[in-house]
């Protein structure tokens, strides 16, 4: 048990996906804009992880392992996250018109997020089993949730304040961007593997 | 636990967040007695001066009134009236600037004072509790009474509350650095205020009254406390001196420690809270039955020699007042309506003071800079110290408002909670960087109001819009619908054998028999001796035919013809007998036959409606008009037709030679009747009469004499020329119409 | 061998998830367009038809099937906007065709020049204008939203748009506020 909430934590806080291992930095700079988007996305993106890293450990054991297709795992995969993101597309669409709207073509590029790729290939490496599978993609999915959100947060404050003129838009949402990740850094070490 | 009376009594007050202090300059005027008002030579009185809409003006222009006589009246709840402060006449109603920030003008009343200062007729009623509670209220809303702390709500609507009170508070703070109209007030007159507040105890029936008023007028808190020392449920609260605490909220928060809730009245927590100022009129208005025509106003500032209090007028120009106090010419004239932290800056002089005037102040340079001069300080950027967050009564976060205000994000403003904003100016006090943050908010919350406006408005209009869509809708399948009616009736009457179905019949037959013989005669080309009529009738028809579906040129057919029958009708002659001889076969005109004599009248309606039905295109009409024609073609052989060729000739070619011209000279006439109007210039009158002179319709002649009597004529008469001017173009236009109508047919 | 299987296995399994989508398109339908909606509450409802649609909420309905979004006059700058963050688009500047002139108006007749022909009550998208026919007619100007359209039919130029005046009611702020400063 506390092997699982290690692993959740350190994949949370530790071994940051956007932030520690720079994966998902697409949305991480796409989305932020403005908080509600950036809860949709977070939602939607957690959903995406959390089935697609339960789906790819699936098919990786049950189908891919026993056949000794190991080499087929990659795209696989892609097909696996291309489904799930497709059927969560449909899913949003439908509960939510506006959100769709919101996140726009950010959604389907959920198929390219290299964070959701990254947990299924991650969890291949580090021979996670079912439940750790399942709890590393989760756990990474809140982390992306959580540094977007704070992120998001920051640069709606960031539209309205007086920054000087050539630091303005994209530039201080990457120096903000650093700063987070450099506060990061000071995760390491709580957990030990 | 303790009752809030029992810690108000122990001298415990609650307190509200922030605050500041700026230094006191209440010494300036709190020592010195009221001055007496005096009657300037002109007296300015806006017709709304609180909240809500403005009265009716019920006097005019050169009226004599006299003091306390009521220039507007009051419908609704939210007006308020006015009353002439003195006696004089009417001299003018119109737009002066008024005091509000923008330096805007609203429609005021200009008195003129006769300085007799006769009052009307008073009722003083020594004892008001002879009175019912509605007779007060009604005395109070015939005073024109509206809250004298700032606002301007109207008092009446205030006191009317039927809400539970638990507290009445009277409102004594006078927290601005300058203004001791009130402590002045209290100290002169705190009897009459007491019998306010008793008029006020009787109406609401609170359970406790308390009055909150700052710890710096001392002079002031021993007349109240000598006032009220024998009763029993008034207790005079001293609180701390602290800005803003003459807020409502805060002070009610200092009272009672309950916090206002935003969006909510104070009544609906069982607290009224009125000024010393609106009590002492209301004991007026209801004991001497005077309306509130005087109010005391703080004149201070150190750029006055005896800075005062003064009891003014309503209507009374500052200049006066300022003049009164000896205000130093010096260059650059600023003067501020209202405290330093509340108030506005005056574009002139000539501003009058209001119902809710507490204060004027005339600054010195170095006191306050105005803010067109050199030396105003600058605003710089935010440097985040959080200092305004600190000071803020209503515990809003300025910063993050001013970011928002500057970034015009009215949701972000909203769910700030921008308008709890006091505009108490406590941030702007404090901000190290010189921001003016309360102008920021005033511009957000005014663009807010007006984005809310354009909301509604849209909303309305699309409404508008919707309904208009649906009803067109209707109107179209209910034309549809009657048409079908129409269609299926015929059908049905054709059917049934009966003589009108048969003579009906028979036109159909008739007119398809005529459009036979027609083509067969357009086709051969000939002249035969069939008479002149018909034989216009097939070139018109002949002409037609290449051009317009078969439909439209019959009809324009039985147009032309329906035409050339009302004017042979008109000229009295044989033919008149012989069409109606064709007519009394036809059921539809057969009304004509009835009375002989009005047979010229009826005919010509008759000739009308087939007109009307021919240009509608409509197949029914076709027929029906037609066969009249058919009939006429037959008949109208053996007739002087040349009259009737003549005049429907001359009717078309006059049409159609002159349209073109009428319409030009129209035009012209009407520019220069317009030009004429404005600088009643002989010259230009007559070029257009010259002009026009060539054109020989009975418009243009009209237009002509009209536009030279009009010349010659003085200013009054141009009017005339314009209106002409316009029936002349209108006239054009139709001529154009109709010939256009004529050189389709042709 | 290998191959075939491997091909066979992801044959499979593209058409395993291929029927899931097919079945999710089918159960999670989307019926109608909130969008055209949205757009709608955004634009003015002037009914001006300056866009080239008759009236507002064809336009909106336009935007949302593609439409350009830049072709409201009567919104301005700030209906583009707001526009542009719904559908999460650029800003793009009001379209040329279209004057930019969007400060608020409202026709007048002037009623010594009326001939009560009606016609500008016909034209009228918010029937703000009465009268009847030989009539004099007059505008309501509270529900007249300054769209234009009554001005091109009058025989005889008696419609005048005129500037909203600014009153106490409207105004905006735009003075500077009285800068208090610390007295010695």
């Amino acid at each position: 048990m506390t092997d699982y909430l290690l692993l959740l934590v350190g994949t949370v806080l530790v071994n940051n996906f956007v932030l520690v291992k720079f994966l998902g930095l697409c949305p991480f700079m796409g989305v932020s804009s403005r908080t509600e988007t950036a809860i949709g996305m977070s939602f939607a993106t957690t959903f995406v992880m959390t089935l697609a890293s339960l789906l790819s450990y699936i098919v990786n054991s049950y189908i891919l392992a026993p056949l000794g297709l190991e080499y087929l795992t990659t795209m696989t995969f892609i097909l696996v996250i291309a489904v799930v993101v497709q059927f969560t597309e449909m899913v949003v669409h439908k509960t939510s018109a506006n959100l769709y709207r919101l996140l726009g073509i950010f959604l389907p590029l959920i198929t390219t997020n290299c964070a959701v790729l990254g947990v299924a290939l991650l969890n291949l490496y580090e021979q996670h089993n079912f439940f750790e599978s399942i709890i590393y993609g989760f756990g990474a999915a809140v982390g992306f949730s959580l540094v977007l959100i704070m992120f998001s947060a920051m640069r709606e404050k960031l539209a309205n304040a007086d920054v000087p003129a050539p630091f303005k838009g994209s530039a201080i949402a990457m120096i903000t961007a650093g700063l987070m990740s450099l506060a990061f850094m000071g995760f390491t070490g709580l957990v030990k593997f | 636990m303790e009752s809030v009376i029992e810690r108000i009594k122990r001298g415990s007050f609650s307190q509200f967040h922030g605050g500041i202090h700026p230094p006191e300059q209440k010494f300036l005027t709190c020592s010195k007695p009221i001055a007496s008002a005096q009657i300037p030579e002109q007296l300015i009185i806006p017709i709304r001066q609180h909240i809500g809409q403005a009265g009716n003006v019920m006097v005019k222009v050169g009226d004599k009134v006299l003091k306390g006589q009521i220039l507007s009246d009051c419908d609704s709840p939210m007006s308020v009236p006015i009353h002439a402060p003195t006696s004089g006449t009417i001299t003018a109603i119109k737009s002066m600037a008024i005091p509000h920030p923008s330096g805007l003008s609203e429609a005021c009343i200009i008195l003129t004072p006769d300085g007799e200062d006769t009052w009307k007729q008073r009722h003083i009623c020594p004892d008001f509790h002879s009175l019912s509670k509605t007779q007060i209220l009604e005395k109070i809303a015939n005073a024109g009474i509206s809250g004298m702390g700032g606002a301007g709500f109207p008092t009446q609507v205030k006191v009317s509350t039927l809400a539970k009170i638990d507290y009445l508070i009277i409102n004594a703070a006078e927290c601005e650095p300058y203004i001791t109209a009130d402590d002045l007030l209290l100290q002169e007159h705190s009897p009459t205020i007491l019998d306010g507040i008793k008029i006020l105890d009787h109406l609401l029936t609170p359970k406790n009254i308390l009055i909150g008023i700052e710890e710096n007028k001392t002079k002031a808190i021993s007349a109240l406390k000598k006032a009220t020392a024998d009763i029993d449920h008034i207790d005079v609260c001293v609180i701390p001196t602290k800005y803003p605490s003459g807020g409502e909220k805060q002070l009610i928060q200092i009272l009672t420690g309950q916090e206002v809730p935003s969006g909510v009245l104070p009544s609906s927590l069982g607290i009224v809270m009125q000024n010393v100022a609106t009590c002492f009129a209301i004991a007026d208005a209801v004991i001497n039955d005077t309306p509130l025509i005087k109010r005391v106003v703080t004149v201070s500032g150190q750029a006055l020699e005896k800075p005062q209090n003064i009891w003014a007028l309503i209507g009374t120009p500052v200049g006066f007042l300022t003049d009164q106090c000896g205000y130093k010419n010096s260059q650059n004239r600023h003067l501020i309506m209202g405290g330093p932290m509340m108030g506005f800056s005056l574009p002139h002089d000539q501003v009058p003071v209001i119902k809710t005037t507490n204060c004027i102040l005339a600054p010195s340079e170095i006191e306050i800079a105005s803010p067109f001069s050199s030396t105003s300080s600058k605003e710089v950027e935010c440097i985040r110290c959080g200092q305004c967050a600190d000071v803020c009564p209503a515990q809003l976060l300025p910063q993050e408002l001013l970011w928002s205000a500057k970034a015009k994000d009215q949701a972000q403003l909203a769910k700030l909670n921008l308008f709890d904003c006091i505009e108490c100016g406590a941030c702007a006090y404090v901000c190290p960087s010189q921001i003016p943050l309360v102008h920021y908010y005033r511009v957000a919350k005014a663009e807010i109001r007006q984005q809310k406006l354009l909301d509604i408005k849209a909303e309305k209009a699309k409404v508008r819009f919707e309904a208009r869509k649906q009803r067109l809708e209707r109107e179209k399948v209910a034309r549809v619908e009657k048409h079908k009616k129409a269609a299926e009736a015929r059908k049905a009457r054709m059917n049934t054998d009966t003589s009108a179905a048969k003579s009906e019949k028979s036109a159909v037959a008739d007119a398809l028999a005529r459009v036979k013989a027609k083509k067969a005669q357009a086709s051969l080309k000939q002249n035969t001796a069939e008479g002149s009529v018909t034989s216009t009738v097939e070139m018109t028809a002949e002409s037609v035919v290449p051009v317009a579906p078969v439909d439209e040129s019959k009809s324009q057919v039985a147009n032309a013809i329906a035409r050339a029958k009302a004017k042979k009708i008109a000229q009295k002659n044989q033919a008149q007998i012989e069409s109606l001889d064709t007519l009394q076969n036809n059921e539809s005109l057969s009304s004509s036959q009835a009375a002989p004599v009005v047979i010229d009248k009826k005919a010509k309606v008759d000739v009308a409606i087939a007109k009307a039905k021919a240009n509608e295109n409509k197949p029914q009409a076709e027929t029906i008009s037609d066969s009249p024609n058919a009939q006429v073609d037959a008949t109208t052989k053996a007739l002087p037709l040349e009259i009737v060729n003549l005049a429907s000739d001359s009717d078309d070619k006059a049409t159609q030679a002159l349209n073109k011209k009428a319409k030009v000279a129209a035009a012209i006439a009407k520019a220069k009747a317009k030009a004429k109007a404005k600088t009643a210039a002989n010259l230009a009158a007559e070029t257009s009469f010259d002009r026009a002179e060539p054109s020989t319709t009975p418009a243009n002649i009209d237009v002509m004499q009209d536009s030279n009597t009009a010349a010659q004529a003085d200013i009054a008469a141009t009017k005339k020329a314009r209106v002409a001017a316009v029936v002349a173009k209108a006239k054009a236009k139709k001529l154009a119409a109709s010939s256009n109508k004529s050189t389709t047919s042709e | 061998m290998n191959t075939i299987i491997a091909i066979l296995v992801l044959g499979v399994l593209a058409a395993l998830f291929g029927a899931l989508l097919g079945f999710a398109s089918v159960r999670f339908k989307v019926q109608g367009d909130p969008l055209a909606e949205q757009l709608d509450a955004l634009l003015p409802q002037t009914q001006c038809g300056q866009c080239g649609y008759p009236g507002c909420k064809p336009y909106a309905e336009a935007v949302a099937n593609g439409e350009a979004i830049n072709k409201c006059a009567p919104g301005g700058e700030d209906t583009i906007k707001k526009i542009a963050d719904l559908m999460g688009v650029e800003v793009q500047p009001l379209d040329e065709n279209h004057e930019a002139d969007n400060s608020p108006k409202v026709a007048f007749i002037i009623e010594e020049d009326c001939i009560g022909c009606t016609k500008c009550i016909q034209a009228c998208p918010v029937d703000a204008i009465i009268g009847t026919t030989k009539q004099m007619h007059t505008i309501i100007a509270d529900e007249c939203t300054g769209c234009d359209l009554c001005v091109a039919p009058c025989p005889v130029d008696c419609i005048e748009m005129i500037s909203v005046a600014t009153t106490t009611q409207n105004w905006q702020w735009d003075l500077d506020s009285i800068p208090v400063v610390q007295i010695n």
